[in-house]
């Protein structure tokens, strides 16, 4: 039997589907932390960025607090909040909320930012107030780029939740770091496969939910936001942090 | 609770003997970071550039790339690793096929991106002139796709800094490995150490990169000024 054989008979045995070690125990832990994570994250980064966005300010502090972010590892996040928090859910919730936030921090706030000045003044012809234009126009013209950061964000979030086993002891990580420890290289292969998986699929369900949110006039340029820098700025759009 | 976690003074964040004594080993460390990102991010540019050529050149392949692109930078970097783990080992191969991977999908599409926005009008005018395709691509083309390029290594260069420190977990060393102490031993001065370096150089990298575009773009800095 081959290492595929290997990798599909760790699948197969319903040791691996039951318990505390189970594959559906595992997943669960491995989304409810992100998800915990990822909803606190957006609503600290989603009102500030919005915020700042639409009055213009402190635009350096929204931008550089992603290229910041990017320069700090994860892992290292990961550890501090360890030595802080010590072992369990507590120190990983922190870690991935706090990484979680820079992406989605300047995207919302470039994407409110650079709304067309004609468009607004258009709204502002049409009798619109204040609040209906920040709502009515900025914020649904941002969608595209909103979206992209919390797509950015959850996908990393869900990959250092896979680190994040080290310090909280569950989600799909463990399979990785135990296989690691017993030199079981069909658990490792395992592991990695469930986590490149579970990536995608949020990967995948996000961009659906992003063409759903994105207004209809919207549709077509989406495609251009998700490539990664304009180019005119030389400045990612679709910030690239991650571990 | 958590400010006398904090401040707790019986486990410092920092222990200078054990820092003076250890500097050696933080040389090292660094050495080793250095040089696996400097493997990725050469590697990766090597073969990004001529690959997001061919992709802005030839349409059918473009949006495959793109696409299969846009996948493997989904997949998480451990699960990544983990992935070779069964082939190569725990080998400097298994860190840099990963690492590579990510710098080429980075640098594929900016590389494309600065590539589309050259203006047709200055590809026509240079046609006018009489550049062939070749001159064309070197001496027109890339000069202007330079700053979406520079952008996408600055990021490369960054992102697989702090990759990096994964690759301590499958024995490569690196930064990683002070930070992979600190967390076995419980003991902050090596987790400390290791980030306040890897932070550094990752500001320090990018700054580096940053002159390297203003020094050979100067039109970009007239433009803006």
């Amino acid at each position: 039997m081959g290492f595929l054989g290997a990798v599909i008979a760790w699948f197969a045995s319903p040791a691996h589907w039951s318990g505390t070690g189970g594959v559906p125990t595992r997943l669960l832990e491995h989304v409810q932390i992100s998800a915990a994570a990822l909803a606190v994250a957006i609503m600290v980064a989603l009102p500030i960025g919005i915020t700042l966005g639409h009055y213009h300010r402190f635009g350096n502090l929204a931008i550089n607090v992603s290229n910041v972010g990017r320069a700090i590892p994860s892992f290292a996040i990961l550890v501090i909040a360890f030595e802080i928090f010590g072992l369990g859910d507590i120190p990983a919730f922190a870690a991935l909320t706090l990484l979680a936030i820079p992406p989605m921090l300047t995207n919302s706030y470039i994407g409110v930012r650079d709304v067309d000045p004609e468009v607004l003044d258009a709204a502002r012809g049409m009798g619109m107030r204040e609040r209906r234009m920040a709502f009515g126009v900025e914020l649904p013209l941002a969608v595209p780029l909103i979206m992209a950061g919390v797509k950015t964000s959850a996908v990393q979030v869900i990959a250092t939740a896979t680190l994040a086993a080290i310090v909280a002891g569950g989600g799909l990580g463990r399979y990785i770091l135990d296989g690691l420890g017993q030199r079981d290289d069909t658990q490792v292969f395992a592991g990695a496969l469930l986590v490149a998986l579970l990536a995608l699929a949020v990967e995948v369900s996000l961009s659906g939910l992003e063409q759903i949110l994105t207004p209809r006039g919207l549709r077509e340029r989406t495609v251009r936001v998700s490539v990664g820098v304009d180019p005119a700025r030389g400045r990612p759009l679709k910030s690239t942090s991650r571990i | 609770m958590l400010l006398a976690a904090f401040l707790d003074a019986s486990d410092p964040w920092i222990r200078w003997d054990w820092f003076w004594r250890h500097v050696p080993e933080f040389q090292l460390r660094l050495v080793e970071h250095v040089q696996l990102t400097v493997i990725a991010v050469v590697l990766g540019l090597v073969i990004a550039a001529p690959l997001g050529v061919l992709a802005s050149r030839w349409r059918p392949l473009r949006d495959p790339l793109l696409a299969v692109g846009g996948i493997l930078y989904t997949i998480p970097s451990l699960a990544f690793f983990a992935f070779f783990i069964p082939f190569t080992g725990l080998t400097l191969a298994t860190a840099e096929i990963p690492l590579v991977s990510y710098t080429i999908l980075i640098l594929l599409r900016n590389t494309v991106v600065g590539l589309d926005g050259v203006p047709a009008d200055v590809l026509d005018a240079a046609q006018g002139m009489g550049y062939r395709p070749l001159a064309m691509l070197l001496r027109i083309e890339l000069p202007l796709a330079t700053p979406a390029i520079l952008a996408g290594l600055r990021i490369a260069t960054v992102t697989t800094i702090g990759l990096v420190t994964v690759t301590a977990l499958i024995g490569q060393g690196g930064l990683g490995s002070l930070i992979n102490t600190g967390l076995i031993e419980d003991f902050k001065t090596p987790l400390v150490v290791g980030t306040v370096l890897c932070v550094l150089l990752a500001l320090g990298a990018d700054l580096g990169l940053a002159g390297v575009e203003r020094a050979i773009t100067p039109w970009a800095r007239q433009r803006r000024a």
